[in-house]
């Protein structure tokens, strides 16, 4: 059993907001704090129910260890794989100026 | 830091290396570097809708691999978790990553100097995971068009994480703890290591631990310095971080927990580190459990039957061939240091050779010398082990100098052609044992003072016969025409 969780307030939505890169007028922000709210009670309903025996779920499906051989298979063409972007130079996707270091890994 | 400094540093260590697979973590995309851009790239790492994720087997096993050299405990069930951030050169808007359940945890490597510039160091590993590279941004400020080109055939990529405990004292030691890392990574076939490539990253995570002089340790706030290209920026950057914090702290006496942790950046050519933006809180990143990808299970037979094919790491190495050979801790050191094929070469010299101490002062003085000189590899080196077997033996025989071998050595070297001919070549001819008496009987005869002197005892006289032997025969060996000449004067009694 858990216990219910404190109701959403509009800094907790803008912060998902941000989070999401959603621009949320004032208005939306309210509405959005009183539907997510309604929503994450709705989940939290979970909380009463007794699971200190049930062991977590990683993975809706009973299935594990699904594999592949490294072996190449065929890669899309350049234009195939530009086709769809906003912008590009036939060789790269183009972005707007990015400055600082990559969040990766 | 010497032991003088004020404060200890306190290091630990976040390395990415990308895994030696033909293909991509979750597609059938080439990972083959230098690529033109864009060419490695397919619905599913470029996260087009639709396109499923399917895992690569290699790239596990890999992984496994180095989780078991790194003595980790391995995780029986593991799982895949999106890592969620916006970034142009992550298509799908989340990195496939492990969070909770990570295949691997626990482990250690030790770094031993063995010049014992410090103390041998066992630094802790607190896991090792498995996830997908991100692609690669590029922003040409000379153009001055204003953007950023990207191009995606990293992305997807098999990455291994490996995450050190604090433990590391000293940028030296950091240093010293990556060169080990990377040999051990290289020797077990997991990554090329290759920096300049980017198969291995490094980031550092350093703060000062102050003795204060109510007996409190005071902590400054922990830098995550990022950027750095070379183990020699590591350690360099190690060292103006430590320096500058140090000095920071006599200025604000700001401690740990007081200011949200810091990114920095390394500035190479300038020398100094600078500050980044705030990282985002890990809870930022709204890690929840991957669902395209199934869970993986590993049964004990799977790591006995990894751990088998895997060969010996260069820490068991080095004792191995110091037993095995008879020679130092420190000779050991610097072969296996060279990596495998160099390791291989070495035990294939000494065994024709029957000398392992012989053998190894070869590779050292010799073979590494020229490796070095011509920033050659030794699988390309021009006299192979037979080949240079043979000339040791015959300097051993006596049928050449150590200098004259070395003379003939260089012009193999250079020929690429076997002892005989380059003998003939440079009008060396070995010098019988028959001819060596004769030479030694004639000398005797004409000095009748140096003979008399051995006799009473005085053997260092026969050194005189030297010089007079070389004239007479420029390709006698030294050596021998002494014990013979002694030989002889003993035998005249």
């Amino acid at each position: 059993m858990t216990t219910p969780p404190q109701p959403l307030t509009a800094k907790d939505v803008a912060k998902v907001a941000l989070l999401a890169r959603l621009a949320l007028s004032e208005s939306d922000l309210e509405r959005m704090t009183g539907e997510l709210s309604k929503i994450v009670g709705f989940v939290s309903m979970l909380g009463e129910l007794e699971t200190s025996d049930v062991a977590p779920l990683a993975h809706p499906l009973d299935t594990q260890n699904v594999f592949r051989d490294d072996v190449p298979a065929a890669s899309l063409s350049t234009a195939e794989a530009l086709q769809s972007a906003p912008r590009h130079d036939g060789e790269c996707f183009l972005v707007p100026a990015v400055l600082g270091d990559s969040g990766a890994a | 830091m010497s032991n003088s400094a004020p404060y200890t540093t306190i290091i630990g260590l976040e390395v990415h290396v990308q895994l030696m697979t033909r293909t991509k973590l979750f597609c059938g995309c080439s990972t083959k570097f230098g690529g033109a851009p864009n060419t490695q790239v397919c619905p599913t790492c470029l996260g087009l809708p639709g396109s499923l994720p399917v895992m690569n087997r290699q790239a596990f096993d890999l992984a496994l691999r180095a989780a078991l050299a790194l003595e980790c405990t391995i995780a029986p069930f593991t799982k895949w978790d999106r890592k969620n951030y916006f970034y142009p050169d992550l298509p799908k808007g989340y990195q496939i990553s492990q969070f909770d359940l990570p295949f691997s945890s626990d482990g250690t490597l030790e770094v031993v100097d063995p010049k014992g510039a410090f103390e041998p160091r066992r630094v802790g590993i607190i896991r090792v995971h498995l996830e997908e590279d991100a692609g690669k941004s590029m922003h040409d400020e000379a153009a001055g068009t204003g953007d950023t080109r990207i191009d995606l055939n990293r992305a997807g990529t098999p990455l291994c994480e490996i995450v050190t405990q604090p433990d590391l004292r000293s940028p030296q030691e950091a240093r010293a703890w990556l060169n080990e890392l990377k040999l051990l990574l290289v020797y077990l076939g997991v990554s090329d290591c290759n920096m300049q490539e980017g198969s291995l990253r490094v980031d550092a995570n350093v703060n000062l631990h102050i003795p204060q002089p109510d007996g409190r340790i005071a902590k400054t706030p922990i830098v995550e310095i990022k950027n750095m290209n070379s183990f020699r920026s590591v350690e360099r950057a190690l060292v103006y971080e430590a320096a500058r914090q140090w000095e920071d702290w006599q200025a604000t006496k700001a401690e740990m927990g007081k200011t949200p942790k810091q990114t920095r950046g390394w500035d190479d050519p300038a020398g100094i580190t600078r500050a980044q933006r705030h990282k985002e809180e890990s809870s930022d990143y709204r890690y929840f459990p991957e669902p395209d990808l199934v869970p993986v299970t590993v049964t004990a037979e799977q790591i006995a039957s990894i751990r088998n094919g895997m060969g010996e790491p260069p820490v068991s190495l080095r004792k191995t061939l110091a037993s095995k050979w008879t020679i130092s801790p420190y000779d050991a050191d610097v072969l296996v240091n060279q990596g495998r094929e160099l390791v291989d070469y070495f035990e294939d010299l000494a065994t024709r050779v029957g000398e392992g101490k012989v053998a190894s002062n070869w590779m050292q003085q010799d073979v590494l010398r020229i490796l070095n000189e011509t920033n050659g590899t030794v699988a390309a080196f021009p006299i192979r082990p037979a080949g240079l077997a043979d000339l040791i033996g015959r300097v051993m025989k006596g049928d050449f100098d150590t200098s004259r071998g070395r003379e003939i050595f260089a012009e193999m070297v250079t020929s690429g052609r076997p002892v005989d001919e380059v003998v003939a070549s440079m009008g060396i001819s070995a010098v019988s044992d028959d001819d060596v008496i004769a030479l030694c009987r004639e000398l005797l005869a004409a000095n009748p003072k140096i003979v008399a002197d051995v006799k009473s005892g005085k053997e260092q006289a026969a050194a005189g016969l030297i010089g007079q032997a070389k004239k007479k025969n420029p390709n006698v060996n030294p050596g021998k025409v002494r014990a013979t000449c002694i030989d002889l004067i003993r035998g005249m009694d």
